[in-house]
């Protein structure tokens, strides 16, 4: 419930029309997006009825981008230009490329920002644009079936994503065009599906096997709050891999070498993943391969040398879910429920597997593979507003510590792994030279002792430090990281007071002036006005604030502000009121910032009632509990 | 994290303050303070309610994390009574202590040779467990005397409380080492 409407039962706030809003589930193999309607949250699919879209997308010289079935369809043909779980390399850098490269048949270009660009016929392109393309897809798919604008989005990620990948991700939302209200970790959307649908309580685990990640959750269902307690997983583990396995099997057998072409190897892959899924409900399946020279190699794969050659994958599984265990404060027998997500959980060992560890039947109730997507809808829907009697929340958690570079290439850990968010923590830092004024901090993230043994995130510098002896500055850094979460870093030297400006540079990332060079040179193809779009947001916001804040002020506005506190707020409302209607975007900009200069004060005080509101019935225990 | 110190933890919980604590109402007090200020409640609300809200939920979990440990929650009681706790200069005339943290370092170096070292380990768990627990209820006796010396004494009974965390959290380095040799 936004802070600035009234929240008292029985009075009516302006009434606002219901906000479109979506949830996207941008997976390795398949995306997927899903809506609520009237009051049911379903995948919605696209002109021929189909739910998934393949998470592919193919380059052209001289046309446009083409996303779904018709990419894939030209996998096989076009190698080089068909690019398929690219979600692999988000947020990966080119050394881990190399060790990912080897298993995918892309064509890489090195480029000055560290971050990989894959060639193709339409150009050098980045991850981040590619997801883009994919996720323009799934916006018009949206748009189109919804008959509007969509205001917000809520786009899953592993849970086991670290900074680099999860800032990646929000990136390519921002060059589709989408308002990203909030990354939501996978397993935790697939929670929201279930918990809400069997309306459950107590601790589940979800268990997240999908195309080339998997993520291990537990979390605690509480009267509508899903309190994640921990998470695990591995960024570099999926159903791909199972095909790859049985791919490299076939090869053996057919005498392929590993010097087979790209588009052998896709032929081979796709060869493998339908065998795999044909064996879930066979015991055995054929398989027939054409070679390079037109031969043909038929053998049959049976259910048992499939769980042969998969067997070591599944156990690997299980040590994220032993430490997510220990993590948590959990032993297996106090799991009520797991619930499996993702369409390589429908493989006959992995539930066995899963059911043994676990001592628990898994629940594959609801379609692995729309549950996520459903899940993301349904937080979309109350994000945007829509339901603001919502009891729901999320409390999600950051799945890898995070750490500073210290001397010696070691790391001091200062947010430890599976910290509710959002949090922060501040620390202090001073100079070791004579009127020094700038400092980096090598920002990490990871578990391990070593540097090196950790993802580099960012290298933070700060500037502008007061020029000092050595020694007595004392810079206080706060890191936050937020519901997303997403690190942000601030800076201040307090004996002066001084706020230190801060440059990222991200490790595989792109920089803000990247990302907006790639805006603006998408925004030239679009057919919308640059600043119409902005001038549009500005008077949404604006009128936003102006509705909530008077609402606020009649509830209590004269019990909490004396009268200069109230004129400087009411003067601030009148500006920007004012210039509202008018035509320049950042003079409105400017009046919602005085606006909330002028009412910080009053903002905070609400907050402090209403917590205080919140704990009133249980005012200081008198007992002893 | 820069904001107010008071309210104390308690006050933000609505809990007295004292070191024994019923840890069901804990839960549901931060389920409470959470469901009103997380920034998701927030998501379409101005910029700077974001802002406010974030910091708020974020002061709240800090909050949590506190109270929810017995470690950091009595640290954070003798804080409050002005004690500070000095982690490196703390050191024990109980000789039993020292004994019993010698003969568990020892045992634990035993695991790997042991006929069943999962078993072995976890009987040394269960004895770390049960030391634990021990202290937790001293603890509990010694700040509700609230003088000197019983506060001097509840941090004397820290220090110790946090040796056998380090025990706990090398045990589980063991455990997870010889489970990854296992794979």
């Amino acid at each position: 419930m936004a802070l600035l409407q009234i929240s008292e039962p029985g009075q009516s706030t302006a009434p606002h029309q219901h906000r479109l809003a979506a949830g996207i589930d941008l997976g390795t193999t398949n995306s997927l997006v899903a809506s609520v309607r009237s009051g049911v949250a379903e995948t919605l699919p696209d002109t021929q009825g189909r739910h998934l879209l393949p998470s592919v997308v193919r380059y052209y010289a001289d046309r446009a981008p083409e996303v779904g079935e018709d990419a894939l369809a030209a996998a096989v043909d076009d190698p080089l230009n068909t690019i398929a779980s690219v979600k692999r390399l988000m947020g990966r850098g080119v050394d881990d490329v190399r060790h990912i490269g080897a298993a995918l048949p892309y064509a890489f270009v090195d480029s000055s920002s560290g971050m990989p660009l894959l060639h193709t016929a339409g150009g050098d392109v980045s991850p981040v644009e590619v997801s883009a393309e994919i996720l323009r897809a799934l916006k018009q798919r949206a748009e189109q079936t919804l008959g509007g604008e969509l205001q917000g989005v809520v786009i899953t990620v592993p849970a086991y994503f670290d900074d680099a990948q999860r800032q990646a991700t929000k990136d390519a939302g921002r060059l589709a065009g989408l308002n990203v209200l909030r990354l939501l970790n996978e397993p935790t959307a697939a929670a929201v599906a279930y918990g809400l649908d069997q309306g459950s309580e107590g601790v589940i685990a979800i268990y997240d096997l999908g195309g080339g990640t998997f993520d291990i959750s537990i979390l605690r269902l509480n009267k509508g709050v899903f309190e994640v307690l921990s998470t695990a997983g591995d960024t570099a583990l999926g159903g791909d891999d199972m095909d790859r396995i049985v791919a490299q099997w076939i090869m053996a057998q057919a005498g392929i070498g590993d010097g087979a072409g790209h588009s052998r190897l896709r032929h081979l892959m796709q060869i493998a993943r339908s065998a795999k899924e044909t064996l879930t409900a066979q015991d055995r399946v054929e398989v027939d391969v054409v070679r390079e020279d037109g031969s043909h190699w038929t053998g049959e794969l049976t259910r048992a040398h499939f769980e042969a050659l998969i067997g070591t994958l599944v156990e690997k599984t299980l040590g994220p879910c032993r430490r997510a265990l220990r993590d948590a404060g959990v032993r297996t027998g106090e799991v009520q429920t797991v619930v499996m997500v993702g369409g390589s959980t429908r493989v006959p060992l992995v539930r066995a597997r899963v059911a043994d560890f676990f001592k628990a039947e898994p629940m594959v109730d609801i379609d692995p593979d729309k549950v996520v997507a459903v899940g993301a809808a349904i937080q979309a829907d109350i994000l945007a507003g829509n339901k603001p009697d919502e009891e729901m929340l999320l409390l999600d958690v950051i799945p890898l510590s995070l750490g500073l570079e210290t001397m010696g290439g070691l790391t001091e850990k200062i947010i430890p792994r599976n910290t509710t968010l959002p949090t922060a923590r501040a620390q202090e830092f001073t100079t070791f030279k004579d009127g020094q004024t700038a400092m980096s901090l090598h920002v990490v993230q990871g578990e391990r002792e070593l540097v090196d043994d950790c993802r580099s995130l960012a290298k933070f510098e700060l500037h502008d430090i007061p020029p000092m002896v050595a020694g007595a500055a004392r810079i206080r850094v706060t890191f936050q990281v937020d519901a997303d979460g997403l690190l942000n870093v601030t800076a201040e030297e307090l004996t002066q007071g001084v706020t230190s400006s801060i440059e990222i540079k991200p490790s595989y990332g792109l920089s803000d002036r990247e990302i907006e060079s790639m805006l603006k040179d998408s925004m030239a193809h679009a057919a919308d006005d640059r600043d119409a779009r902005r001038l549009r947001e500005e008077q949404v916001e604006a009128d936003r604030v102006l509705e909530a804040l008077q609402a606020a002020l009649a509830t209590d506005g004269d019990a909490l502000l004396d009268a200069g506190e109230r004129a400087a707020i009411d003067a601030a409302a009148a500006a920007l009121a004012g210039c509202r209607n008018g035509s320049d975007y950042r003079a409105i900009k400017q009046a919602i910032e005085t606006v909330e200069q002028a009412s910080g004060v009053y903002v905070e005080r609400r907050m402090n009632n209403s917590i205080r509101a919140a704990m009133a019935g249980h005012r200081v225990d008198e007992f002893n509990t | 994290m820069a904001v107010a110190s008071s309210p104390t933890h308690f006050e933000l919980f609505g809990l007295r303050q004292s070191f024994a604590i019923n840890r069901q109402q804990l839960d549901e007090r931060f389920r409470e303070l959470q469901r009103t200020a997380h920034p998701d409640r927030f998501a379409s609300a101005s910029d700077l309610e974001r802002r406010i809200s974030a910091q708020h939920a974020t002061r709240i979990n800090e909050a949590y994390q506190v109270l929810k440990d017995p470690l950091r929650r009595g640290r954070y009681l003798l804080g409050l009574a002005g004690i500070e706790f000095d982690d490196e200069h703390r050191t024990t005339r109980d000789t039993g202590f020292l004994m019993e943290q010698m003969e568990l370092r020892e045992a634990l170096g035993e695991v790997r040779a042991a006929q069943e070292p999962f078993a072995a380990l976890a009987e040394i768990q269960d004895r770390i467990g049960n030391d634990i627990q021990a202290l937790v209820a001293g603890l509990t006796e010694l700040f509700a005397g609230g003088d000197a010396a019983s506060l001097q004494a509840a941090g004397e009974a820290l220090m110790k409380l946090q040796f056998f965390r380090r025990l706990q959290d090398e045990a589980v380095e063991l455990e997870v080492t010889l489970e990854d040799e296992l794979t």
